[in-house]
C-alpha cells in the first residue's frame, strides 16, 4: 500500500551515487560557498560549484566613485588582509596619475603589507589545522594576528576593514605606539611561529591529512592561472614582488619558498615559510625607517595636492587647501584618460586591477583580477577521486576567502 | 634577445599582416586588437610561438562602449609570459547585436569562471564554451548588470540635484 504513496524521482533506484550538498552554510567551507557533491561511497566522483553569494557588485558600484572611495570596496575583497588590498588599489591610482611616492613612504607601506600577510597566512595555516582537528594551534597565533591588528588601528584606526593609507601615502604618520607594538611583534612572535611550527610542520595527524591531497602539477597549477603560495607549493617561483617590484621591494632581501608536489602539504610549507621571509623584510623595513632622521623622518605622503587631503588647518586658513579639499570630498577631480593594469602579490596570489578611465570623475571600468576566483574553478580537478575529508582540507589549504571569489 | 614590445609587435604583424589594429602601449604594456573571428587564431599563436610563449592567462574581462557602433563591446584578455616576464593586452571587438566570440577554454582552463563573468556581466556570448551560464548573479536575472544603459542610482531620486556638481 505505502510503496505506491512514494514518488520516486526517475531514474533514481539505479542510482548508484549520492548527491549531498555541501555548503553553502557549513562550518567547514569557512564562507558562503556551495558545492554540490557526486559521492561514490565517501570518494568524489563529481562537483559543481556555486558561487556568488556574497556578491556586491564592487565593480559597478566603482564606476560611480570618486577614486578615495573605492578604497573602501577593495578592504571587502580578501578582508582577511584588507591592507594588501588598499595598497594595490593605491599604487594602481598612482601608476595611472603618475606619482611618484618617497622612499619612506615605500618602506611603510612594505611593513604594512608584509604584517597584512603574515596575518592572512596566519588565518589560513592555522585554520588548516582546526579543519584537521587541532584547535590550540589557532587559539595559540590568534594573539599575534590581535597585535598585527592593534598596529593597524595605530596606523588608521580601523582593525578589519582598514581603509589604510591614500593615494600618495598615508593618511598620517605612523606614532611612535605603532613602532613600539612593531618592535614588540618582532621580537615576539619568531618564537611563536617556531612553536606554531613545531606543532603541525612534522606532526604526523597533520602530514596523512595534508599529503597528497589535492595536489596538482605545475602545469595544470599555470593552466589554472595558479598565482601566489599555490602556484609556489606546485613549484614555479613566480611572485609579483621579485618579477615587477613595487613599492620599492627591489631593495629587500628575501627569498621565494617553493613547494614541489603541489599538494597540501606544500602549500602550507610555503606559506609557513613565506611567513618567515615576511618577517626578514619586516626587520629590514623597520630599519631602512628608522635611518630616516629630522625631516626626512617626517615625511609620510608624496606631494600631490589634487588627490591627497590638506591638513584641516589650511583649509580654513588657504583658498588653495579650501578648493582641493572640496574637490577631494565631493569626489570632482577629473581622472587623467588612460588603461592601466597594475598588480601587486597579494596574499593569495596576483591581485590585478585594470583600471579604464575616460577622463571623468570616476572610473569608467574597473576589473579586479581576484586571484580566489580564478583558482577555485580547479577544485574539482584537486578533489575528484578523493575522499570527502581530505576535500575540505582541501579547501582550507587553498585559502578560499568568499570576499575575493564574489566580488 | 629580449623580448620588447617591438619584437612582439613585428613577430605578429609578421604572422597576421594587417589583421592586427590598433597598436598602443598604454603604460608600456603592449595592446592591440584582433577580429573577432580571428581571437582564437591569435591566442594560440601566441601561445605556441617558440620566441612569445605567451601560456598564462593573467584575466578577461569586457567592457561595454555604447558610445562606439558596431563596436559596443569589448573582451580584453591580458596575457603574461613569464619566462621573459612580459605581459601584453588583446582586445576583441564586437557589436552589441550579435556578441558571438570563439571561447579559449581549450587552450586555457582559468578561462572558464573567467569568460562566465564577462557573460553574466555584459552578455558576451562565448561560442564553445562548455557551461556558459551566470556565475555571480542569479540565474533568474535577465540583464547583464554592467552594460552602460543600468545606471547605478536610482535616476527617480529628486533629493540629490547632480547639476549642482556638474554631472547633469
Amino acid at each position: 500500500m505505502s510503496e505506491h504513496n512514494i514518488k520516486l524521482p526517475e531514474g533514481s533506484i539505479e542510482k548508484t551515487t549520492t548527491t549531498l550538498n555541501l555548503g553553502p552554510t557549513h562550518p567547514a567551507t569557512h564562507g558562503v560557498m556551495q558545492n554540490i557533491l557526486e559521492l561514490d561511497g565517501e570518494r568524489i566522483v563529481s562537483t559543481e560549484q556555486t558561487i556568488g553569494y556574497i556578491h556586491r557588485a564592487f565593480e559597478k558600484l566603482a564606476e560611480r566613485r570618486p577614486l578615495a572611495q573605492i578604497t573602501t570596496l577593495t578592504d571587502r575583497l580578501n578582508y582577511v588582509s584588507s591592507p594588501l588590498n588598499n595598497m594595490g588599489w593605491h599604487l594602481t591610482c598612482e601608476k595611472l596619475l603618475g606619482i611618484k611616492t618617497p622612499k619612506r613612504v615605500d618602506y611603510l607601506r612594505v611593513i604594512v603589507m608584509e604584517l597584512a600577510r603574515i596575518s592572512d597566512h596566519l588565518i589560513c595555516n592555522s585554520i588548516a589545522g582546526v579543519d584537521a582537528g587541532a584547535y590550540t594551534g589557532f587559539l595559540y597565533v590568534m594573539q599575534y594576528r590581535e597585535l598585527i591588528y592593534e598596529i593597524y588601528e595605530e596606523v588608521c584606526g580601523a582593525r578589519i576593514t582598514t581603509n589604510i593609507g591614500r593615494i600618495g601615502g598615508f593618511e598620517r604618520n605612523f606614532n611612535d605606539i605603532a613602532f613600539q607594538k612593531l618592535e614588540k611583534f618582532l621580537k615576539e612572535y619568531p618564537r611563536v611561529l617556531k612553536e606554531f611550527e613545531n606543532l603541525f610542520q612534522r606532526n604526523r595527524i597533520f602530514m596523512d591529512r595534508t599529503k597528497n591531497t589535492g595536489a596538482i602539477s605545475a602545469e595544470r597549477a599555470l593552466n589554472y592561472g595558479f598565482t601566489g603560495p599555490n602556484l609556489r607549493a606546485a613549484g614555479i617561483d613566480y611572485d609579483v614582488r621579485v618579477h615587477t617590484p613595487y613599492s620599492s621591494y627591489e631593495d629587500f632581501d628575501f627569498n621565494i619558498p617553493v613547494g614541489t608536489t603541489g599538494d597540501n602539504y606544500d602549500r602550507f610549507l610555503v606559506r609557513n615559510q613565506e611567513m618567515w621571509q615576511s618577517l626578514r623584510i619586516l626587520e629590514q623595513a623597520y630599519q631602512k625607517v628608522q635611518e630616516f632622521k629630522g625631516s626626512e623622518a617626517e615625511v609620510y605622503h608624496a606631494d600631490v595636492p589634487e588627490y591627497y587631503l590638506p591638513p584641516k588647518a589650511d583649509v580654513y586658513t588657504k583658498m588653495e587647501a579650501l578648493i582641493y579639499h572640496f574637490k577631494i570630498i565631493m569626489g570632482e577631480t577629473e581622472i587623467p584618460a588612460g588603461e592601466v593594469y597594475n598588480s601587486i602579490e597579494a596574499a593569495n596570489g596576483e591581485l590585478g586591477f585594470y583600471f579604464i578611465s575616460d577622463g571623468g570623475r570616476t572610473p569608467y571600468r574597473l576589473h579586479f583580477r581576484r586571484p580566489c576566483f580564478v583558482y577555485y574553478q580547479a577544485y574539482e580537478e584537486l578533489i575528484k577521486g578523493g575522499m570527502l575529508s581530505d576535500a575540505i582540507m582541501t579547501m582550507s589549504c587553498l585559502n578560499l576567502i568568499a570576499g575575493e571569489l564574489d566580488a | 634577445m629580449p623580448l620588447t614590445n617591438e619584437t612582439i609587435k613585428a613577430r605578429v604583424t609578421e604572422k597576421f599582416g594587417e589583421q592586427l589594429t590598433g597598436f598602443e602601449e598604454p603604460y608600456g604594456m603592449l595592446t592591440f586588437e584582433a577580429p573577432k573571428e580571428m581571437n582564437l587564431k591569435v591566442l594560440n599563436f601566441l601561445y605556441d610561438d617558440e620566441e612569445l610563449k605567451f601560456r598564462f592567462l593573467t584575466d578577461i574581462t569586457g567592457v561595454h562602449y555604447p558610445d562606439k557602433p558596431g563596436r559596443e563591446l569589448v573582451v580584453v584578455y591580458h596575457l603574461h609570459n613569464m619566462v621573459d616576464n612580459v605581459r601584453i593586452r588583446l582586445k576583441v571587438f564586437t557589436n552589441i547585436n550579435q556578441p558571438d566570440i570563439y571561447t579559449v577554454t581549450g587552450l586555457f582552463s582559468a578561462a572558464n569562471w573567467m569568460e562566465r563573468e564577462t557573460y553574466d556581466f555584459l552578455g558576451v556570448n562565448f561560442v564553445g564554451h562548455p557551461n556558459l551560464k551566470r556565475i555571480l548573479n542569479v540565474e533568474e536575472m535577465d540583464y547583464h548588470p554592467l552594460r552602460k544603459e543600468f545606471p547605478l542610482e536610482d535616476q527617480t531620486r529628486i533629493d540629490k540635484d547632480d547639476e549642482m556638481f556638474g554631472r547633469g
